[in-house]
């Protein structure tokens, strides 16, 4: 037998209902406020470190050396070294990795899929302290024995390891936005007599360009915003160069040697890292926002 | 059939085609090589790195190498510190970092109107998960170590990891509800249950096994993840346990472990590298070794979960 709630009780249950919507509301907001600290935070003491640094020396004087008795605080040798690095992570990443993903979308087996992807989701699993060791004591002295006279500390090396750290995620990524490509053209394509490869390069990969396109940008937004291994493996000297075999730093590498000294709160050495944190912010911004226009971009399309 | 038979080609044409048929049959073998071996690359760079981390650190790992303290001498050194220190900041990440995560998630798929702050709220999520996790590094030290004067403490530590992993669980929470059917809210409306009765006793039950899988990937993240906790200023060298959560007078129970020093493995691992010598490189690699054997474990089983549910969810 039900028993009709009374109006109390039921008034009790809303109240209820509506406290808890409201709980649940206020953690899904809080996510917004965390953006919102980050930009407040890097932004303040970014104001601080700009009261000391005209912006315009920041960005064009060539050389950065913040703790030095002579400081200097040119941000591009950073910035040359986050992209050098990213540039070699790219050059592995990118060719290995759209050709495993047109493997996997057009000329494996399901099997094979399934036993593939699964393994490559691993990878992403390895802590990025132990690619960091990888590279410092294996892949460099690996380089060494083939480019004589390479230093113990190389953008190359780093980029390498990141490359691969990379790979997976453009694997599958670019994965996805080919198997979203319809079968009907490929389909068409084969009929007209057309090989498995010519429908992948010149009817599949056209088609889903702009997912490809996407996936590649977030790479990129990830090699540039990857710390242990370029902190490892590349050295922590700001060195402007487009020579990959040089030892650089990267912005994040800067930012792990400040914070592992004693820099005292409030000081300019101390606000650098903020100001570079924006200037990293930035920058994965621009490439995720890249990404998301590209993919929206993709969605049209079908 | 017959109609293909009616079909003719001009003959150039035809020897034309003809002539290609070889050389394109060899080029979709040789690709089709190349494919394999690029996605081979990812897993064999995997087994390398596997094999050099065993071959430098299985022989210093046993069982000092889990009870002693860092020290000087890299044969005496151990990662007692590290793993205890490891262990206490994911508790205070996976009580925090869950319980906003999933609440978030649920919020997203079960009340939140379809209006321009949802939309606000999803894109930023979205645009969290793609912030370098040195970036939090920076929020943490502005805001907890500096702002909120939480130090350079576990509980900073295991808050800042928490707000690292939340676009994780939030994503694997709103994945693995949207996959619960609508039929089962329906019935459990039409026997008069409330949105929140209907959430927590049929929703949530179904989905808990997809949440599991966002949450251990977020977990083991947070366990291998080095850069933001370098920034907070974690101490490399530390030869203390934190206080014990149980204690011998009234209430027997502490928290000022919350607020001790502490260091983790990754970071013992990367202080442990950056030590000229071959001695500490070994030490380095075999804590490397425990890490992944750890992060490793918890991704697979995270990965079979996913596998084994999306072959039994046929509802």
């Amino acid at each position: 037998m039900a028993t009709r709630r009374t109006p109390q009780e039921l008034r009790k249950m809303r109240a209820r209902e509506r406290a808890i919507e409201w709980a649940l509301f206020a953690a899904a907001a809080s996510s917004v406020a965390v953006t919102i600290a980050i930009v407040a935070v890097l932004l303040y003491e970014s104001l601080g470190f700009f009261a000391h640094v005209p912006l315009g020396t920041f960005l064009t004087d060539t050389m950065w050396t913040p703790l030095f008795a002579d400081p200097r605080y040119g941000v591009l040798p950073l910035l040359g070294g986050t992209l050098l690095s990213t540039f070699v992570a790219m050059l592995v990443a990118g060719p290995l990795g759209l050709t495993a993903a047109i493997y996997l979308s057009e000329f494996a087996s399901s099997r094979v899929r399934e036993v593939v992807k699964p393994t490559l989701e691993l990878l992403s699993g390895v802590p990025t302290v132990v690619y960091g060791f990888f590279a410092l004591l294996f892949v460099t002295p690996a380089l060494q024995a083939i480019i004589p006279g390479l230093p113990g500390f190389n953008v190359l090396s780093a980029g390498i390891v990141m490359g691969i750290m990379i790979i997976p995620y453009i694997a599958s990524l670019s994965e996805d936005a080919m198997r979203a490509v319809p079968n009907g053209l490929r389909d068409g394509s084969l009929a007209l007599g057309a090989t498995r490869l010519e429908t992948a390069l010149r009817v599949v990969l056209p088609s889903a360009f702009s997912g490809v396109a996407s996936a590649f940008v977030l790479g990129i937004s990830r090699a540039v915003g990857e710390t242990m291994v370029v902190a490892i493996a590349a050295g922590q000297q700001p060195n402007l160069t487009i020579d990959p075999r040089e030892p650089a730093a990267t912005i994040t590498a800067y930012i792990v040697q400040v914070a592992l000294g004693d820099l005292p709160h409030g000081s300019v050495g101390y606000q650098t890292i903020f100001a570079v944190g924006l200037v990293l912010l930035l920058m994965t911004l621009f490439f995720n926002v890249a990404a998301f226009w590209l993919r929206a971009k993709f969605r049209e399309a079908y | 059939m017959s109609r293909a038979d009616t079909v003719t080609v001009a003959a150039p044409a035809k020897a034309a085609l003809g002539k290609g048929i070889p050389a394109r049959r060899r080029r979709e073998k040789i690709f089709n090589a190349i494919g394999i071996g690029s996605t081979l690359v990812g897993l064999i760079a995997l087994s390398l790195l596997l094999f050099d981390l065993a071959y430098h650190g299985l022989p210093r790992i046993s069982w000092d190498f889990f009870v002693n303290f860092p020290s000087r001498r890299a044969t005496q050194a151990g990662i007692l510190s590290a793993w205890v220190g490891s262990l206490l900041i994911i508790v205070v990440t996976a009580v925090f970092g869950v319980t906003l995560g999933v609440s978030s998630g649920i919020y997203l798929e079960e009340y939140a109107k379809r209006n321009w702050v949802t939309n606000i709220i999803e894109v930023n999520v979205n645009n969290l998960a793609g912030v370098p996790s040195i970036v939090f590094g920076l929020l943490a030290l502005g805001l907890f170590v500096y702002g909120l004067g939480t130090g350079r403490s576990i509980l900073t530590a295991g808050l800042t990891l928490g707000l690292l992993i939340l676009p994780i669980i939030i994503v694997g929470t709103r994945e693995a509800i949207r996959a619960v059917p609508q039929s089962l809210r329906e019935a459990a409306y039409g026997v008069g249950a409330t949105k929140w009765q209907v959430t927590r006793d049929h929703v949530l039950p179904a989905a808990t096994p997809g949440i599991l899988t966002g949450v251990i990937i977020g977990i083991s993240r947070a366990l291998g993840e080095t850069a933001p906790l370098i920034t907070i200023g974690a101490l490399t060298f530390i030869a203390f346990l934190p206080t014990s959560p149980v204690s011998d007078t009234f209430p027997f129970i502490s928290f000022q472990w919350l607020f001790d020093g502490f260091t983790v493995l990754p970071i013992q691992a990367f202080n442990w590298i950056s030590r000229p010598g071959h001695d500490f490189h070994a030490n380095a690699a075999a804590a490397g070794l425990v890490l992944l054997a750890i992060t490793l474990s918890l991704n697979a089983i995270a990965i079979i979960l996913r596998y084994r549910l999306r072959k039994k969810l046929q509802w």
